[in-house]
């Protein structure tokens, strides 16, 4: 078992940790936005992609990178956008008045 | 700066990233504070792709730049989507997350530099069999809530041991990949029919489980980028998959807990056998039906509205209309709210999304638990296009499928309104007690029309 193994799964058990904590306390209201943004954060894939992308090996990996990079920029791109545009609409009876 | 100092600025970057995304999650946990969250989510993800495009092993830039601009070419006409389309955009952002993390799965398997262990071919495997039937699944669920596939469960004789079958022999060739990594042939047959199985897992669920589907997807495709992270070292993958995973995780255990079902009834659900079973039985009862007038004049007579919304109002668009008729009642000193069911809709807080689309403030939407205990003093519960969540043998019948299911109390309720197409039991196919009762009165119509004409009533009638 590779050292780096331990060590990502140290930091996978302890994301996961405070992803729990953090996502129960995001109020049933705000459920779809949560779904969009923390796929718009997972796109965050798209590092991967753009090295895989530019590596320049073979010609079928740059293919395949270059695919990775366009689905997961896209998706960190209209992810944030479609976010924002849905919690923007989130008012309260308050602020709707001024 | 050299190449190690080099790395080292592009870790640190990293760091700054995965700090800026808890800090998003983190935000969200209030409206108020909630698009701070999308500012420092925005901030993380464009600094990582930034350095990133500074890392010594990227030598050429045209595809990079060429698949940016398309990205998001194709990301921001999917971010301004309309509201109604948010589940199966949500669907198809899944299967885009899942095929960009798949993807470098296979191209890490035929980078040539070096001869692939057998760990990593355990990783490698594991993290493109979720990948792949991810990507499937998803698609499959996209399809059905865009209505170019049936909603209803497609079921066969034998479903589950084929489905089974396809994924032990994903899981088989897995193994033999390990066990040998050269066999370079079993990998692309590994991942079709990993593919095959994402397919069959997600096509004989119904649309009303697929509040649950929508978020097992999501957590399957934020562990398959966490699952990449391992692959390929990236502490910055792994956290960002794991914040995604666990947040897919705990949407569908809620999910599950507002039906009363667990994972394995969902995906293996011999639910829609017994609801065909449950809708045989039903026989002619009487119900009491109503005007637009009649209506009104109820709601007029009013102190205390709750309105429950179910997908019928979403498919009818009618949340604008229902907009109107909680501004004319309010405006008449009637207190209007509004009663969510965790699995109203076709996605996790899909309900909210639409009536926060119509401008309805969002401290009017309560949440089932709170409201429940309100119903006995509530003069009129309104119920647009909702049905199983307000189904009162969940409470009572025993040999109801969806017995002991969580419900809002409607029927407790001094008067009942359900504004319905027409009697029939919906593909659901379960038979509502709830529209036989005394207090219950049936407004058959669509549900946009029959607010719009509620709403004529009330602004021009007197």
């Amino acid at each position: 078992m590779p050292a780096d193994f331990i060590s990502n799964l140290y930091v996978f058990i302890l994301a996961g940790f405070v992803g729990f904590e953090l996502i129960k306390r995001v109020s049933p209201l705000l459920h779809t936005p949560l779904m969009a943004l923390t796929n718009a954060l997972d796109a965050i894939v798209v590092v991967a992609a753009i090295i895989i992308a530019g590596r320049h090996e073979t010609r079928f990996t740059t293919i395949l990178g270059a695919i990775a990079v366009a689905a997961s920029f896209s998706n960190m791109v209209g992810g944030f956008l479609i976010t924002d545009r849905m919690l923007r609409m989130f008012k309260s009876g308050r602020s709707k008045q001024s | 700066m050299n190449a190690f100092e080099l790395r080292q600025s592009l870790d640190f970057a990293y760091i700054v990233a995965v700090v800026l995304f808890i800090l998003s999650l983190k935000f969200l946990s209030s409206p108020a504070s909630s698009r701070w969250g999308v500012v420092a989510g925005e901030i993380g993800a464009g600094l990582a792709v930034i350095v990133t495009l500074f890392n010594p092993e990227v030598v050429q830039y045209r595809w990079i730049l060429i698949t940016l601009i398309i990205g998001a070419g194709v990301g921001i006409p999917l971010g301004l989507v309309h509201m109604t389309a948010v589940p199966q955009r949500t669907a198809l952002s899944h299967a885009f997350g899942a095929l960009s993390a798949a993807i470098i799965g296979v191209a890490e398997y035929y980078v040539g530099t070096a001869p692939v262990t057998r760990f990593e071919m355990g990783e490698i495997a594991l993290e493109v069999i979720i990948g792949s039937l991810t990507v499937t699944g998803s698609l499959i669920a996209a399809g059905k809530l865009q209505e170019l596939l049936p909603q209803r469960p497609i079921v066969y004789r034998g479903q589950n041991i084929v489905s089974l079958t396809v994924l032990a022999g994903a899981l088989g060739l897995a193994i033999a990949l390990v066990v040998n990594p050269a066999q370079a042939m079993l990998f692309p047959i590994m991942v079709i029919v990993a593919l095959i199985f994402g397919v069959l897992l997600v096509t004989p669920i119904g649309g009303a489980d697929m509040p649950t589907v929508i978020s097992l997807l999501n957590s399957y495709a934020g562990f398959s980028a966490a699952l990449l992270g391992f692959v390929l070292n990236s502490k910055v993958l792994v956290v960002a998959g794991a914040l995604d995973g666990s947040s897919g995780f705990i949407l569908s255990v809620i999910m599950c807990k507002a039906m009363n079902r667990s994972f394995t009834n969902v995906m293996f659900g011999a639910f829609g056998q017994v609801q065909a079973a449950a809708a045989g039985a039903q026989e002619e009862r009487a119900v009491r039906s109503a005007t637009p007038e009649d209506a009104t004049a109820i709601l007029e007579a009013a102190r205390s509205v709750v309105v429950v919304p179910g997908y019928g109002m979403a498919v009818a668009q009618a949340q604008h209309k229902v907009r109107e008729l909680y501004d004319l009642l309010t405006k008449k000193g009637i207190e209007v709210r509004f009663a969510v069911h965790p699995v109203a809709g076709r996605m996790p807080g899909h309900m909210n999304v639409l009536l926060a689309e119509a401008d309805i403030p969002y401290d009017r939407l309560i949440e089932m638990d709170e409201i429940n205990g309100d119903f006995p003093q509530t003069d009129v519960a309104l119920v647009i296009g909702a049905n199983d969540v307000t189904n009162p043998a969940a409470r009572n019948d025993k040999s109801s499928p969806i017995f002991g299911m969580p419900i809002l109390d409607v029927d407790k309720a001094h008067t009942v309104m359900v504004i319905k197409r027409s009697m029939s039991p919906g593909f659901a196919g379960i038979d509502n007690p709830l529209y036989y009762l005394d207090n219950t009165l049936m407004l058959f119509g669509d549900a946009k029309q029959f607010v719009s004409a509620i709403v004529k009533e009330l602004s021009g009638g007197h």
